[in-house]
């Protein structure tokens, strides 16, 4: 017992005493901190691999060109397993190490750290998830979609569809598959909205948490329902399944879309492969695919180190997500930094950067985003993707729907 | 707390049931509160205050979750669950009422407390195992419900904007302040736990753990003291609940899942069941070790990882060293932390003229 007992103490000893001196270690001077959190454990792994990486690559490759007038940038990385309090500490960590803008990761830390971005005035981006009505820069100040919100994605597929279905939707059959958490739940009044004047029957399908059964619903859909269209909001493992239950029922796939994100290489593989997939809609808030020159920079970078691109790459949908959270955060830094005469910026200069992007688009992997005060979405963009031959080929270009009845509803959400 | 005397020297019950054993150990009490009330606000910086903040939430939960699984030897997976009813019924309140922080909070509990209750009435008939079932149907109910019910989420995204509670007509923002907040309440769970466990409901709790037959037959009312077992822990988890969502301004039953329940009755078992230093041990071992292992992750990863794969290896390495250390802490002491540290304490308590 003694001996254990000396082993112990000293061990506990030891362990806090290194993890505390290694926090004391010094800020450098002329590093910008961008704080990022990440999910490379929990549930949605399967987006955050990939995203995270890019993310850092992206910021290797702005560092590797010097940096962003004279700055270098620093993505601070925490993972926090899709868990709240570990999205609290993160964020926190951050301010410490002096952050000024804050990717978030997961639709509850950003209701979680709506609050405090407003507080503490950093700049925080949720894109393609997150509260939409946060989209109305002048009631959340420091919330940034920056990406179309679940409403103008949900309204996308509702125009896409109609452009399938030979221009009009009166009478016509939509299910919405949703996953049933208040992210899966988000879109419905969008598309309960534009039932009103498009005029077709909207029947809602609920999926459970974890969303890896779903036989039920597919066979309600597929032989009692009969819907022309379906629509998929799914996260996580879910879409694969979705997938191949449709594909088990015999309902063809190129009547069915996911909204972004049930639209991965990775959801397709964990399905069964491209064949299976063959015909399913994706839509992405991100350029899909590899023609892209940043893409060949980064490959280029890895080149010069010697090294082999990292096999994240191969994922050309959340990767190229990575992407853009980066691009557009480093852009806003730089505005920052154009505006305040290359001072080191505070959270609302970002802030300012943030809303002063226009027409930013990365050799077309991102969108023309226009944010202003007032706008925090930059428009709302998407492109629609279809599984066609082991690859997303491009069916539209950047489009936009409905953009009177998402800023309605935007007002509307007090 | 820390000290003891050398043998033992107690000749009546009183001095038997104080609080205090000897004098010393109402100067360490003392002592302690200081350095946490006075000392740690004035010097930490915000970041370790904001972590002080979730182990302060944390306690109140896991010594709540303590009278039930500890003393009286029910289980519960529902206190997640428990945690929201408490959040929401706050939240309802502010919102929709205007009310203050004191009555949303026992309020809050109290709702809770009902719903505990409630949940608690088949521990009448089931037992261990089977009653971790019945508690494990109420988290999914209640968690349905509130997901599905607008009168009670407040919409489709399921969570309430909460302002921060207002405290002498200043309301409460930075860390610092809402760690004294928080700090008050953790104390007065401290002490109402301490003082609950040397009652007669507390005697009751125990001897029900102990053996229910022979507590039925030396006179407890069983159906009362196990309802009241879940409706005093549920206040509890209710308040939790609260109060983290008061800390982070907002109510949404995303925070409060399965995993959660599961993180809580984690905290007991690994603290110890049955004792107040235990709860609070745990809630420390389960919300810092995550965080202490990454730092030592950052600082010491790039011995065994190249730069790039860091990133990818800290967080799964991290879960790794929590579950490697869970473990290996229950094999040390399969009674938990608080028994560890009885077993140190012991160890210097005639030190060093042991024999």
């Amino acid at each position: 017992m003694r001996n254990w007992m000396t082993v112990i103490t000293t061990a506990i000893a030891t362990a806090g005493a290194l993890a505390l001196a290694g926090t004391a270690t010094a800020q450098q001077k002329g590093e910008i901190v961008v704080g990022d959190q990440c999910d490379r454990t929990g549930a949605t792994q399967i987006v955050g691999i990939r995203l995270c990486a890019a993310v850092q690559d992206y910021i290797s490759l702005v560092n590797s060109k010097g940096g962003v007038e004279g700055y270098k940038i620093k993505a601070d990385e925490i993972d926090h397993e899709y868990k709240v309090p570990q999205g609290m500490e993160a964020y926190e960590r951050a301010k410490k190490d002096g952050a000024v803008s804050y990717m978030i990761y997961g639709t509850p830390h950003a209701q979680a750290l709506n609050q405090k971005l407003v507080e503490d005035k950093i700049p925080g981006t949720s894109p393609g998830f997150g509260i939409s009505a946060s989209a109305d820069g002048a009631r959340y100040p420091y919330l940034f979609p920056m990406a179309a919100t679940y409403w103008s994605q949900g309204a996308a597929a509702v125009k896409f569809i109609k452009d399938k279905l030979g221009g009009d939707l009166k009478g016509k059959k939509i299910a919405y598959v949703f996953y049933d958490n208040p992210a899966g739940r988000e879109a419905i009044p969008i598309l309960e909205d534009l039932q009103k004047t498009e005029g077709y029957e909207l029947r809602t399908f609920a999926v459970p948490p974890p969303g890896v059964e779903m036989g039920a619903q597919v066979l309600d859909i597929t032989q009692r329902y009969r819907p022309d269209f379906v629509i998929d909001h799914l996260f996580g493992r879910s879409p694969s399944v979705a997938i191949k239950e449709y594909k088990r029922a015999g309902f063809p796939l190129s009547k069915v879309m996911g909204l972004v994100w049930a639209s991965a290489e990775a959801d397709i593989e964990a399905a069964g492969g491209w064949a299976v997939a063959e015909g399913y809609h994706t839509m992405s808030f991100a350029g899909v695919g590899d023609d892209f020159p940043v893409r060949q920079d980064i490959k280029a970078m890895y080149k010069a180190q010697g090294k082999e691109p990292p096999k994240e790459m191969d994922d050309t949908v959340m990767y190229n997500r990575g992407l853009f959270l980066a691009a557009v955060h480093v852009e806003a830094i730089r505005n920052a930094l154009k505006a305040n005469g290359g001072k080191k910026p505070t959270g609302e200069e970002v802030k300012k950067g943030f809303e002063s992007i226009h027409d930013f688009t990365l050799g077309g992997l991102v969108p023309p985003l226009n944010i202003t005060p007032t706008d925090h979405e930059g428009g709302g963009w998407v492109q629609i993707y279809q599984a066609k031959g082991g690859k997303f080929v491009k069916e539209t270009d950047w489009i936009r729907a409905y953009p009177e009845v998402v800023a309605n509803a935007v007002k509307k959400a007090e | 707390m820390f000290h003891r005397e050398s043998g033992v020297f107690k000749t009546s019950y009183a001095a038997d049931m104080a609080l205090y054993p000897l004098p010393i150990a109402k100067w360490a009490v003392a002592a302690f509160a200081g350095l946490f009330i006075v000392i740690a606000p004035l010097t930490l910086g915000e970041y370790y205050i904001s972590i002080l903040n979730l182990i302060l939430i944390a306690c109140v939960g896991a010594l709540g979750l303590n009278i039930l699984v500890g003393y009286t030897g029910q289980i519960s997976i529902g206190h997640g669950a428990f945690m929201s009813v408490g959040a929401y019924t706050a939240a309802n309140l502010v919102t929709q009422l205007h009310a203050p922080f004191w009555i949303t909070i026992p309020a809050g509990g109290l709702m809770a407390a009902l719903i505990g209750a409630i949940v608690g009435i088949p521990s009448l008939r089931i037992k261990g195992i089977y009653l971790a079932i019945a508690t494990l149907a109420a988290q999914l109910i209640i968690e349905w419900t509130i997901n599905h019910v607008p009168a009670i989420s407040g919409g489709v995204q399921a969570s309430i904007q909460v302002p921060r509670p207002s405290l002498f007509g200043m309301q409460l923002r930075t860390q610092t302040q809402l760690y004294l907040f928080l700090m008050g309440f953790v104390v007065l769970a401290i002490v109402g736990t301490s003082n609950l466990v040397r009652s007669r409901i507390g005697r009751a709790f125990i001897a029900i753990r102990d053996q229910d037959i022979a507590a039925e037959i030396i006179g407890i009312n069983i159906f009362r003291y196990k309802l009241w077992a879940f409706a005093i822990s549920s206040f509890y988890a209710g308040v939790t609940g609260v109060l983290y969502t008061y800390y982070l301004g907002i109510a949404n039953y995303e925070q409060f899942q399965l995993t959660v329940s599961i993180d809580y009755l984690a905290m007991v078992i690994i603290g110890g069941l049955g004792s107040i230093l235990g709860s609070i041990l745990g809630a420390i071992f389960v919300t810092l070790l995550p965080i202490l292992t990454r730092w030592f992750l950052e600082d010491f990863g790039w011995l065994f990882f190249s730069q790039g794969d860091l990133l990818n290896a800290i967080p799964n390495l991290r879960l790794i060293m929590f579950g490697g250390l869970i473990i290996f802490f229950l094999v040390v002491e399969p009674e938990g932390l608080n028994r560890l540290w009885r077993n140190i304490r012991n160890y210097f308590r005639v030190w060093p003229f042991s024999y």
